[in-house]
């Protein structure tokens, strides 16, 4: 009790010194922020740069970092088009002039990658600095931003190879962004005040209207795309998705549980694939595909003819290893015992199934 | 006379122990058979006999007592949090595979496909993380308010859920949801097509009541940046407009309990209306500005991009949709005859004024029952008394909102939006019903 009486009184203290709230109806509820406590969490940087700290990096110094902390997910270069849609790519010198990316116009580049779109450069520094490197957010100092972000701006040709970026002239590459023209605001999607009123947009008028018809609305019905089959069986078995009673039942699809199948053999899959999930190695293999490290199947297929294989892989699993799928290392898995090892590499072996 | 009248409306009973000889005939090949392995499959529990003539005396489910007839059942808090039936366990969230690469930066969908009503049950919630979750200890949590404020603030859980609060229902909707269907159909049923949908009671505070105690300067300040806690620290600009209506919340509650943490727990933004990423979850932080920040998710994404090359930025309120659940893609309906056609209406703009429903694919059209309640920026029920005549057909569904906007065909969005954007689908969704009584996902322009 006393205890709580001096910390409420510590706060009323704290209160009354240095500010007093304009509404104070709902009385001893919040209290100001220090101005420590402010900065520590106001971190955004906006459009006009308010908010950008000071600081500077250089190419150079982004490089190595960029292959430190960037590189195992967004590729050396930017490229990363295996495993997320790349940072860099797609934009040409002219668009640094008009900025708008002509690919966008013409359609011409697969994808459409981040330095294809972003029209603020306040957007990747505040992104950067605030959420990445994706699993250790938050650890890079703002040299350390300003010196990736050098290096990214170099990947597309915004810079020279030799450029060190800051606070100073960050401004300048904001008038090179490629695609720093490319947006609009002149829709009906803002909820709130209208451009004309300070706020964005048309003020809520929809760009698309239907109207109500009821009856011969049409004379024919053309249906202009269908489900191909392949789509339907990547859901896997959309009759267990469904409910089991009930005016409609699930459709069987993908492959059908054989009559009499053993039931004991699947669930064994689906435990040693939650092993997997537990261990974390779903967060670097999928099941068919690539992630940080190799899918299982590609695993598979590689040792599939290798007669020491299980023994070869449980000590990779248990020791980590390198260099035979790239140069991203798997860090040795010493929190999985010998017996998960040797039932995660069966189960890798025996196709890394789901079920 | 009273079985004659039953019968346009009769569901086929299941199991199928009664059934007649040319009935046995005809399952042995053909359309039954293929409902009788959707039974085998959807429910290993319930074991189909295989097919015999039907006992004279009636259903052996009415003349042999089951075990719960017969025996003692569970006792209480066998489950102190209960769960659902172990037979619903087809029904839960899934992912697209494909879709995303990592299940951190992904997206599980709600299975529309077997809920009923207006609310979303808090664990079916469709989820996306931006980078992963957690479970956050609410006794450290901290909503800080600062920016064109008098007083910079700080208030912990306990603060927040001693203030005056609201209990509202609104719907949710991710701005990508049927995103993937922009260019073409590329997924099988509801769950995946509309599945980035849910509705749920929310209990919070206004906003704008937490403002008001900081001193927000409502004149300079009309734009809002809403911060996560996550290791994405997510953030997106959010019209004051909104917070002075007072429907922008700062919410605990979800349908009747703490949000999950899957779904912000201990505190999210709740914004009437506008597309998910804006209800801003594990909300740390509430800046007051002159202007739009610009975040990366109003700046690489949820862009939407239009024929001419341009994107669309700050596009956020989710416009008149309306989908068909029941029945919906990647379903067989058991027979012809009655069939209760069901779905879900919503607009960002208000409240849904009328849905109609067209089984000729948008030929003719007939006026839904919208079922109470009807709220604004929640989802709406609705439903259709239909006769299947046995012959294929093209289920659509049209929803009108409060303020004349009509949910438009995918010939009309896209030709003005063409087949690009990601973002903003709010296509009439077309199913069509062959005769073998298999339901699938078409597009009609
Ligand atoms: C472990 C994998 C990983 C690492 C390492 C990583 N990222 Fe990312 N990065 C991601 C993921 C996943 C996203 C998408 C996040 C989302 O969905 O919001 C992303 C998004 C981004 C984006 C936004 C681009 C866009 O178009 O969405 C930028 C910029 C970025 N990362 C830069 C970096 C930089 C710079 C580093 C190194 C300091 C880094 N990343 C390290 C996984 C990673
Ligand atoms: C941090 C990411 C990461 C995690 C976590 C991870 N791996 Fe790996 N794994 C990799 C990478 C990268 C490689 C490729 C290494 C190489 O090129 O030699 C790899 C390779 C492998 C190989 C093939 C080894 C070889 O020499 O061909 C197996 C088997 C494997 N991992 C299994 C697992 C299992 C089982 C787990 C969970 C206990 C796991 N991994 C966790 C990244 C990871």
């Amino acid at each position: 009790m006393s205890r709580f009486s001096k910390t409420l009184i510590g706060l009323m203290v704290a209160g009354t010194a240095t500010a007093v709230f304009a509404f104070d109806r709902y009385e001893n509820i919040g209290r100001p922020a220090t101005p420590a406590e402010v900065a520590a969490w106001d971190i955004d940087v906006r459009p006009d740069l308010v908010g950008l700290p000071e600081g500077s990096g250089n190419v150079d110094d982004g490089m190595d970092l960029w292959e430190t902390h960037c590189a195992s997910c967004h590729g050396v270069f930017g490229e990363s088009n295996e495993v997320f849609t790349p940072l860099v790519g797609g934009t040409r010198a002219d668009d640094i002039e008009t900025g708008r990316v002509a690919a966008l116009i013409d359609q011409s580049f697969p994808q459409r990658t981040t330095m294809m779109k972003v029209p603020t450069i306040s957007t990747l520094f505040d992104y950067i600095r605030r959420a990445m490197p994706w699993t250790s957010p938050k650890s890079l100092s703002d040299d350390e931003v300003y010196a990736i972000l050098a290096y990214m701006l170099n990947l597309a040709d915004l810079v020279p190879a030799d450029f060190e970026l800051s606070h100073e002239n960050i401004a300048e590459i904001q008038e090179r962004l490629p695609n720093r023209n490319g947006m609009t605001t002149d829709h009906g999607m803002w909820p709130g005040a209208s451009a004309a009123e300070g706020g964005i947009g048309n003020g809520g008028t929809p760009d698309v209207q239907n109207v109500i018809c009821m009856e011969n609305c049409k004379t024919t019905v053309e249906i202009v795309s269908a489900l191909p089959d392949y789509a339907q069986d990547a859901h896997g078995n959309l009759a267990e998705q469904h409910r089991g009673v009930g005016p409609v039942r699930g459709v069987p699809t993908g492959p059908q549980p054989e009559e009499g199948a053993a039931p004991a053999e699947q669930s064994s899959a689906a435990a040693v694939l939650a092993i997997a999930n537990g261990k974390g190695c779903m967060a670097c293999h999928g099941l068919a595909n690539k992630i940080v490290g190799p899918g299982y199947n590609e695993i598979e297929a590689k040792y599939k003819d290798r007669p020491d294989a299980e023994t070869y892989l449980i000590g990779k699993v248990k020791s980590g290893g390198s260099g035979v799928w790239g140069s991203i290392p798997m860090p040795p898995q010493g929190h999985v015992t010998d017996e998960e090892a040797q039932a995660l590499v069966q189960w890798i072996m025996s196709g890394a199934k789901a079920q | 006379m009273a079985i004659e009248y039953a019968r346009p409306g009769r569901v086929r009973p299941a199991p199928e122990n009664f059934l007649s000889d040319t009935d046995i005939e005809s399952v042995q090949n053909g359309r039954r058979d293929f409902i009788r392995k959707a039974f085998v499959t959807a429910s290993a529990a319930m074991v189909v006999p295989a097919v015999a003539k039907a006992q004279s005396a009636g259903d052996p489910a009415i003349l042999n007592l089951p075990e719960w007839t017969t025996s003692l059942g569970m006792p209480v808090a066998t489950h102190p949090y209960g769960m659902p039936s172990q037979y619903e366990r087809g029904l839960v969230r899934r992912e697209s595979p494909g879709l995303t690469r990592v299940g951190g930066s992904s997206v599980s969908f709600t299975p529309l496909q077997g809920l009923f009503g207006i609310i979303t049950p808090s664990g079916l919630h469709f989820e996306r993380h931006h980078q992963g979750w957690h479970d956050i200890d609410p006794a450290r949590h901290r909503l800080m308010i600062n920016g064109l404020v008098k007083t910079e603030a700080v208030y912990t859980m306990d603060d927040i859920m001693r203030l005056p609060s609201v209990s509202r229902i609104h719907f949710i909707e991710c701005g990508a949801n049927t995103g993937m269907e922009w260019g073409n159909v590329a997924v099988p049923t509801v769950q995946y097509t509309h599945g980035m949908i849910a509705c749920s009671e929310f209990t919070g505070v206004p906003l704008k009541l937490i403002l008001d105690m900081c001193g927000a300067d409502y004149k300079k300040g009309r734009f809002v940046l809403a911060e996560g806690a996550d290791g994405s620290s997510m953030t997106r600009t959010i019209p004051m407009e909104l917070i002075e209506s007072g429907e922008v919340l700062v919410a605990y509650g979800q349908n009747g309990e703490m949000l999950r943490p899957e779904n912000g727990y201990p505190l999210r933004l709740v914004v009437p209306g506008v597309q998910g990423v804006s209800w801003v979850k594990w909300l740390r932080r509430i800046e007051v500005g002159d202007m739009p920040y610009g975040t990366k998710d109003e700046a690489i994404h949820y862009i939407d991009l239009m024929p001419d090359g341009l994107h669309r930025q700050y596009t956020s309120t989710q416009e008149v949709k309306s989908v068909i659940t029941t029945p919906s893609g990647g379903q067989i309906l058991l027979d012809k005859g009655f069939h209760n056609i069901s779905g879900i209406a919503w607009s960002g703009r208000g409240k849904i004024e009328r849905v109609d429903v067209s089984v000729d694919g948008g030929i003719n059209w007939m006026p839904a029952r919208l079922e109470t309640p009807v709220l604004s920026k929640a989802i709406t029920r609705f439903n259709v008394d239909w006769t299947w005549d046995g012959k294929p057909a093209i289920l659509q569904s049209r929803a009108v909102d409060e303020t004349g906007h009509v949910q438009p065909s995918y010939g009309q969005l896209r030709a003005v939006r063409g087949t690009s954007s990601i973002y903003h689908n709010n296509a009439i969704q077309s199913w069509r019903l062959a005769e073998s009584g298999e339901v699938s996902n078409v597009q009609v322009l």
